[in-house]
């Protein structure tokens, strides 16, 4: 029987490297150690995450469909019921840091197809995701590569590659910049099949020889006559990088930092922790897998306790697998979507290429009441089966003290770690309605409806809003 | 700046999804007119005329009567350059003015940053509707968006509690656990002042529907409803000035006519009751409307409906408002169209910078980002 630390680490790891799990897979989990747990979440097998048969044949509408919330529920879905939550976890990860936009892409199909990519390739290593990145038709349509030519560069994706996506800013030159453009001259979309009779295609990735730029070229202190692949063999070289993408997993896994434009006048929270993962990078040659292993594997990620905001994603899809009443297919999950973007977050729309301001930033007064009675509703909502499975364990316990009370429903919804004083709030109101008592059927009822009532307050306080 | 008295008042209703322009301001007497709509063209004798060449959808007929009364402002052919046909863009374009970039300040945000810098009223600006619009959106400012104003708050739907002194408890609890007196560091401060913030307006704006009592019986679509929970936080003097809602979809790419007459129905019905009910309560005179869509309709119709266009027409209403036409509207000879669409040749910036400036009293370069032509609508 797993202790309730391992318990209580085991939750955070499944928090940060996934979206939360009910208590019953903590359960399993922890059972099979911690070490075990992270090396099972870094190695998905190789059937796919979630049944896609089972996806076409329940929700047939998705594919190709041009209706923003079709593919953003399409992923939510595959959030809640991925049998390998890091892999998704993974999407998101480049998700917001590739930040690709359909505010300027229109089309849901082209950024569902990135996202399974990062689904794809998203645990392999750096410099193939900037490959794959450089070669994703959204991408190359959102920053304009398609109007990058020979003799006439277009620097956005030039830039946007170096100062948001690899190095940051103030760690190259413009001029870098415009002979890294001239590099990727040439890769552009695919013309497209016609979309009758066959219906509609997806775009493609296409490299023009005539209208790419052969000639030679300075970058970064290096010279060659480099296409797209030697400029991002030279940038994932550079200890910038590491430091860059170090940062970026520590604020999406660890804790919140500081956001992207301070970080080259701010250093970071955790100085070691960074150049721990900086070694991690340089050690492996940019191996994701193996920089996840060593961050979660540390002793600063599993003492980081609820240092983290969740974002609108992690709170829906988080509390949606708490509640357990979203893991077959069915309808609800549409609502989910918008969920996520009422609360702020519109997936594969970000509010731009620096993507999503994260840590206190997702809260405003509009999102943290959208957050507050989105959580309240559903956890204490005692017909669900995943609140159910939270009695059940309650009533397990028999009859309890009024504190007593507080620490189970704290423990089974999380568990969820309380400062002093909101203990001390829920406790009092607690102790308004007494002993909880099993022994008749209406003592049943009634602790039941005040578990219902606790579990709203514990979804409604400041820390539920942290993983 | 207008003056009466009392604070201005800006009440924005987004059309959604790209209203026709053509078929919402009718140049009849164009032959082209005609021509180009074949299957959407509006029998003259529905058109509601209130010129000798240019005639009102025949759902707007309350427009009309705005238009006879002198309170309607007519904006002509407006959009800005290089108009994008993505409604995502476009409808960015319109609430960040930044049609270079990817922007993702709102420029009411600015707006209402600049009428109440210190952020005292979380009610400055309000939002009828799911989710925050990009418009309002800025960082440090306080909005307050409300879904629904009759169940608007804090904890309202928890199927675990029912009787009213239950969620009296609950939220007294709530705002007992964001206490400042809870939590350590800046991080929980913020969350616990965005809590009880968030708590206040619920409590402050669920006042309004109880004072409110009105002869005016809007319909019952959402725009309506929209228009009068404005109206009810209008009249409950709560120091809103900034007022955001929106209607749709517009997106007519197909079955036009029956679903461009029933929005249209729906939205003249409303605003005209929505100042009606004003008007009952002496509460009209500081309250001026500016209604945008993204963008126009192509030119020529697709059978039964018409595609992304480019040039739109926008409306300002109010008793304040100097009612008549702005601009010209655009030439449908096909040598003057953009790839079938009506050319716009007039900034939407100027459009939001003359209600910046000559109704808020605000300075409305850094709000819209530059100078730009302004009209005398107000």
């Amino acid at each position: 029987m797993p202790s309730p630390d391992d318990i209580a680490l085991m939750a955070h790891l499944m928090r940060r490297a996934g979206f939360g799990a009910p208590r019953a897979e903590l359960e399993q989990r922890a059972a099979k150690g911690y070490a075990a747990t992270v090396e099972e979440l870094l190695n998905p097998g190789p059937e796919p995450g979630i049944d896609e048969d089972e996806l076409v044949r329940y929700f047939p509408q998705f594919e190709s469909s041009l209706a923003p919330v079709a593919a953003q529920t399409e992923w939510v879905y595959r959030m809640v019921n991925t049998r390998w939550p890091l892999q998704e976890k993974m999407a998101l990860f480049w998700h917001q840091l590739f930040a690709t936009g359909n505010s300027k892409v229109d089309n849901p199909p082209e950024l569902s197809a990135q996202i399974a990519m990062f689904r794809r390739e998203g645990l392999t290593t750096f410099p193939n995701l900037l490959v794959q990145l450089a070669q994703s038709p959204a991408m190359i349509y959102w920053l304009d590569n398609n109007g990058n030519h020979y003799g006439s560069i277009n620097e956005n994706w030039g830039r946007e590659l170096l100062e948001l996506f690899s190095m940051g800013v103030g760690h190259y030159s413009e001029d870098d910049i415009k002979e890294a453009s001239r590099a990727f001259t040439g890769w552009t979309i695919g013309p497209k099949p016609p979309r009758q009779p066959l219906g509609r295609f997806y775009w493609s990735f296409d490299f023009i020889p005539s209208d790419h730029d052969y000639g030679e070229k300075h970058f970064l202190g290096h010279t060659g006559n480099f296409d797209g692949g030697d400029i991002i063999d030279i940038i994932v070289r550079q200890e910038d990088t590491a430091r860059f993408l170090s940062r970026h997993l520590y604020n999406f896994f660890v804790a919140d930092e500081p956001q992207v434009p301070a970080w080259n006048i701010t250093p970071p929270n955790d100085p070691a922790a960074i150049d721990f993962l900086v070694q991690a990078y340089l050690d492996s040659g940019a191996d994701i897998k193996a920089i996840l292993r060593a961050l979660f594997n540390s002793d600063f990620f599993q003492q980081a306790r609820f240092a983290h905001i969740k974002s609108p994603a992690e709170l829906v899809v988080g509390t949606a697998r708490l509640a357990g009443n979203y893991n077959i297919p069915r309808t609800g999950f549409t609502a989910l979507a918008f969920e996520c973007n009422w609360q702020g977050q519109e997936l594969m729309n970000p509010p731009s290429v620096e993507s999503w301001h994260t840590g206190s930033e997702w809260i405003d007064g509009g999102a943290l009441v959208r957050r507050v009675n989105f959580a309240a509703k559903l956890l204490s909502d005692t017909s669900l089966p995943g609140v159910q499975a939270i009695l059940a364990g309650l009533k397990e316990r028999g009859n309890l003290s009024p504190a007593d009370f507080v620490r189970t429903c704290l423990d089974l919804a999380g568990p969820v770690q309380v400062d002093d004083g909101t203990f001390d709030e829920l406790l009092a109101q607690a102790q308004q309605g007494g002993d909880i008592s099993w022994d008749t059927d209406e003592q049943g009822q009634e602790s039941q409806r005040r578990a219902g009532a606790m579990l709203a307050m514990i979804a409604a306080t400041r820390e539920y809003q942290f993983a | 700046m207008v003056a009466t008295g009392k604070d201005p008042v800006l009440v924005v209703l987004q059309l959604s999804g790209a209203n026709d322009y053509l078929n919402t301001v009718i140049p009849f007497t164009d032959p082209l007119y005609r021509d180009y709509r074949p299957n959407l063209g509006i029998p003259e004798g529905d058109i509601i005329r209130f010129t000798d060449d240019l005639g009102f959808h025949p759902s707007m007929g309350p427009v009309k009567d705005l238009w006879a009364t002198g309170n309607l402002a007519i904006i002509h052919g407006i959009g800005y350059e290089n108009s994008s046909r993505s409604h995502f863009r476009s409808m960015d374009i319109w609430h960040t003015c930044e049609p270079d970039q990817v922007g993702t300040e709102g420029w009411l945000g600015r707006v209402i940053r600049d009428l109440d810098p210190a952020g005292e009223n979380v009610l400055k600006g309000v939002n009828f509707g799911q989710g925050l619009p990009r418009a309002m959106a800025l960082r440090g400012v306080p909005v307050t968006s409300v879904s629904d104003l009759a169940s608007y708050g804090v904890l309202t739907d928890v199927p675990a509690i029912s009787a009213p002194e239950e969620r009296e408890w609950m939220l007294e609890l709530f705002s007992r656990v964001y206490s400042p007196a809870i939590g350590s560091g800046p991080v929980m401060d913020y969350l616990g002042q965005t809590g009880r913030d968030a708590l206040k307006g619920a409590d402050i704006i669920k006042t309004a529907p109880e004072q409110y009592s009105s002869t005016v019986e809007y319909a019952d679509n959402p725009i309506a409803k929209s228009l009068r929970s404005v109206a009810q936080v209008h009249l409950a003097n709560l120091g809103t000035q900034v007022f955001y809602t929106q209607y749709g979809s517009f997106d007519t790419h197909f079955n036009q006519l029956p679903t461009h007459a029933k929005l249209w129905t729906d939205v003249a019905g409303a605003v005209s009751d929505f100042f009606a009910d004003l008007r009952e309560h002496d509460a009209a005179d500081n309250v001026t409307m500016l209604v945008f869509t993204e963008f126009g309709r192509r030119v020529q119709d697709n059978g039964t409906g018409c595609d992304h266009g480019r040039g739109g027409v926008a409306f300002a209403i109010g008793d304040r408002v100097k009612g008549g036409m702005y601009g010209q509207y655009p030439s449908l000879k096909a040598e003057d169209l953009i790839e079938g669409d009506l050319a716009p040749d007039y900034d939407f910036r100027g459009f939001y910078s003359t209600f910046a400036e000559r109704w808020l009293g605000l300075d409305a370069k850094p709000i819209v980002g530059g100078q730009f032509e302004q009209l005398d609508f107000l």
